[in-house]
């Protein structure tokens, strides 16, 4: 499916990112003029401050983006009992987005003022302009075309560093992006990427044309585009700050999930099953990347998500690890009440532990069945791991020695990469994940951990205790969820989206009609 | 003295930058209720510098520089500077405002209504030999020098200031330009009877222009009297003026 079909079968979802993504480029680069447009007239007017002043917005914009989300998200600043910074969502990604597209605001107001002819400024004072006439009345309009070069400037950047805000539920094209790269779908990253490079282009024409207009000093015309403008930004302002913060009400559940596609189908699955057994209004904010879920969870963003028990223990715990389920699910559950006031409800059923995997013509050459029996021969076999593996606590290096794995050669790339170069015999030996959908289409042996190194990693919702006391009927809801996923379905339905490339919900709807959960 | 007639006042006057260099040493000097001083000088000679000192764009170093009797210090500076046109050369037009909203600048700093400026612009126009239906709408980049230069002076007299600076206003023309703007602004001075205050390295224009000429050098005034004193002072520089405005005139008679 190329993305343009692709864009055409998705033609309201992808609408309403486009318009996410412009709420986004509009009202961050709106806030940066306000900001940015005063600060460079101060400059102008305190130049000892223009060094510190430009060398920070400088700063800021080397800061990778995802690095500069990272920061922004634990801070919790208020400003009149309102948060400013802090959590997920559009709001932490427009402070970004704001501190990206300063610094050629800045530097443009303060450059295109002192750029202004001496010898005009002394005739304006010589007139008897006060400092706040001349200002108005001959250094800004004399600026307004290299003012808005830098405007122009900010929202080509913007447009572009907005795609990155998906990965803190910011929405916009990102999500598609992120989605594809995931998937490993191109189509999909084309979805993404062409639209938002598109909206580039045609804001850099847009801009491009009223600055034009504004150096040619066709003052009638710039002055009604220049108000038409600040009118419009004044709306999309109103509307967007109005959205921002009204919040989360009352009557709504705000759904979360982890950045892959499991956990997109598992978030689909409890919002569908709130959705259908009680009255309940779903907000689904899904595609959270890291440990954003567990912290926007801590937050009160959102109210419900799935975890795994030894994800749990060991990345958010940093307990010792543990290889029975029962007292694991025990440790986070007792831990989880009284550290952070949120409840592990029922498991669904099915452990997504890390799968040994190896080509199942292998397995079945050479007689293995467990680790075991693949570490006598592990000498001669290339592996390939995601980086997740190979950095954590429970990942390769204490797996690697508890079963004395030696390999010729191991390489580190994208996980979902592992599977193909594996049936492609690149390499021989790789540890995916055991409810992966891919497993059977390449047909893959799972050997067995026989030395039990590999915590339980037991799917469980795991919700706010406030959210379940003021919605007992929730109860109800994941007391049905309990153990409905067995290892092999939640294979079949992670193969329906990553291999069949079929929406989340149509499948999880399917799934819930199967089980009887109708409306 | 006849204070009421005495406009401008220059009392023992020094200016020196920050770095220390003085641009303008012990300068006395009166300028008339009507009559036009011309500063003439070289480059770097003090001319500018004096004229700044009377819109107080500079403060003096030492002395005192009086307008209508009140030392500038003491002035706002800002009334002050809406007393006083201004005409500097041609680049000093505000290249995004139309020709009738440069005219109108200080009426509307000074809050005159929209018709009032709108006429007063048109009839300036007119007294500068502007064609207000032709000129009005142009921008300065659509003017010629000469015209510019008009619409500078029409500017300087909008709100009718009893003052007017000239700093080098028909340098950047071409002689024939020049001359012909000099009859027309001496036609104008006669009309208008303002103090005026006009800088220039141009002898002629000098002869052409001055009520009397205040000829500095190095930032000291070393001649202050009608034009024809100075082609009888002995003083050397006296005498390097005198005798380019004399080569120019015989040329003038044997050709």
């Amino acid at each position: 499916m190329s993305f343009v079909d692709f864009l055409l079968s998705n033609g309201h979802e992808a609408f309403e990112l486009v318009l996410e993504h412009l709420f986004l480029v509009v009202v961050s680069t709106g806030i940066a003029i306000l900001i940015g447009v005063p600060l460079g007239i101060l400059l102008t007017r305190k130049p000892a401050l223009s060094k510190p002043v430009l060398g920070f917005a400088n700063i800021m914009q080397t800061v990778p983006s995802l690095a500069l989300f990272g920061f922004l998200i634990p801070l919790n600043l208020y400003l009149f009992h309102v948060k400013i910074v802090g959590g997920i969502g559009a709001r932490t990604a427009i402070v970004a987005l704001v501190l990206y597209s300063l610094l050629p605001i800045i530097r443009n107001t303060f450059t295109g003022i002192n750029g202004v002819d001496p010898a005009i400024r002394e005739a304006g004072r010589g007139m008897g302009m006060t400092d706040r006439q001349l200002l108005f009345q001959v250094e800004l309009p004399l600026a307004l075309g290299v003012i808005l070069a830098g405007v122009r400037v900010a929202t080509v950047i913007c447009v572009g560093t907005a795609t990155i805000a998906a990965a803190i539920d910011a929405g916009g094209l990102g999500r598609y992006i992120f989605r594809g790269l995931r998937a490993n779908d191109n189509a999909l990253i084309l979805a993404g990427a062409v639209p938002a490079a598109l909206i580039a282009l045609a804001a850099d024409l847009l801009l491009g044309y009223v600055e034009r207009v504004m150096r040619l000093g066709e003052a009638i015309r710039g002055k009604r585009i220049l108000w038409g403008a600040v009118f419009a930004l004044i709306l999309v302002g109103m509307i967007g700050v109005t959205n921002l913060f009204s919040g989360k009400s009352a009557e709504r559940i705000a759904v979360g999930s982890k950045d892959f596609t499991e956990q997109v189908i598992l978030g689909e699955l409890l919002a569908q099953a709130i959705e259908i057994k009680t009255a309940l209004k779903v907000e689904r904010r899904f595609d959270l990347g890291g440990t954003l879920a567990h912290e926007a969870l801590v937050a009160g963003e959102i109210d419900i998500y799935v975890e795994y028990t030894g994800t749990a223990l060991l990345a958010i715990l940093k307990g010792r690890p543990s290889s029975d389920p029962q007292e694991v699910f025990k440790r986070v559950k007792a831990d989880y009440a009284s550290r952070f006031n949120l409840e592990w409800t029922e498991p669904l059923g099915f452990n997504n532990t890390f799968a040994i995997l190896v080509r199942g013509e292998d397995a079945k050459k050479l007689g293995l069945k467990t680790v075991s029996d693949a570490a006598k021969i592990s000498a001669q076999w290339r592996a390939g791991f995601g980086q997740d593996f190979m950095s954590r606590a429970d990942g390769y290096p204490g797996f690697a020695k508890s079963y004395g794995l030696r390999f010729r050669e191991t390489r580190e790339m994208d996980l979902s990469l592992t599977y193909r170069a594996l049936a492609e015999k690149q390499i021989d030996f790789i540890a995916g994940n055991s409810t992966d959908g891919l497993i059977s289409r390449y047909g893959l042996f799972q050997l067995a951990d026989d030395r039990h190194y590999f915590p339980p990693y037991d799917a469980v919702p795991v919700a706010r205790q406030s959210a379940l006391d003021k919605h007992p009927e929730l109860r109800g809801v994941l007391k049905q969820l309990g153990g409905i996923l067995s290892v092999d379905e939640m294979r079949k339905l992670n193969y329906a989206v990553d291999g069949e490339k079929r929406q989340a919900k149509d499948v999880v709807r399917e799934f819930l009609a199967r089980k009887g959960l109708v409306r | 003295m006849n204070s009421e007639q005495t406009t401008i006042e220059f009392r023992g006057v020094g200016f020196a930058l920050p770095s220390g260099r003085s641009l303008l040493a012990d300068l006395n000097l009166e300028v008339k209720q009507g009559e036009t001083l011309v500063l003439l000088g070289r480059s770097g000679s003090g001319k500018t510098t004096t004229m700044k000192l009377i819109n107080r764009l500079i403060d003096p170093s030492a002395g005192e520089v009086k307008v209508e009797g009140r030392s500038t210090v003491e002035w706002d500076p800002i009334r002050l500077r809406r007393r006083i046109g201004y005409v500097i050369q041609e680049i000093g037009l505000f290249p995004h405002l139309s020709v009738e909203e440069n005219i109108g600048v200080v009426p509307r700093l000074e809050g005159w209504e929209a018709d009032r400026i709108k006429t007063r612009a048109r009839q300036l126009l007119g007294l500068v030999g502007l064609d207000p239906v032709l000129f009005a709408g142009r921008y300065p980049r659509e003017l010629s020098g000469g015209q510019r230069q008009r619409v500078g002076v029409a500017r300087a007299l909008a709100a009718d200031p009893p003052i007017i600076l000239l700093d080098e206003p028909f340098g950047a023309l071409d002689p024939i330009t020049r001359r012909e703007i000099q009859q027309e602004f001496r036609t104008l001075q006669a009309k208008l009877h303002k103090t005026m205050v006009f800088v220039t390295h141009d002898i002629g224009e000098a002869f052409v222009l001055a009520s009397r000429i205040a000829l500095l050098k190095d930032g000291r005034m070393i001649l202050l009297g009608p034009p024809a004193e100075l082609l009888d002072s002995s003083h050397p520089e006296a005498r390097a003026f005198a005798s380019c405005f004399l080569d120019a005139q015989s040329i003038g008679r044997t050709t």
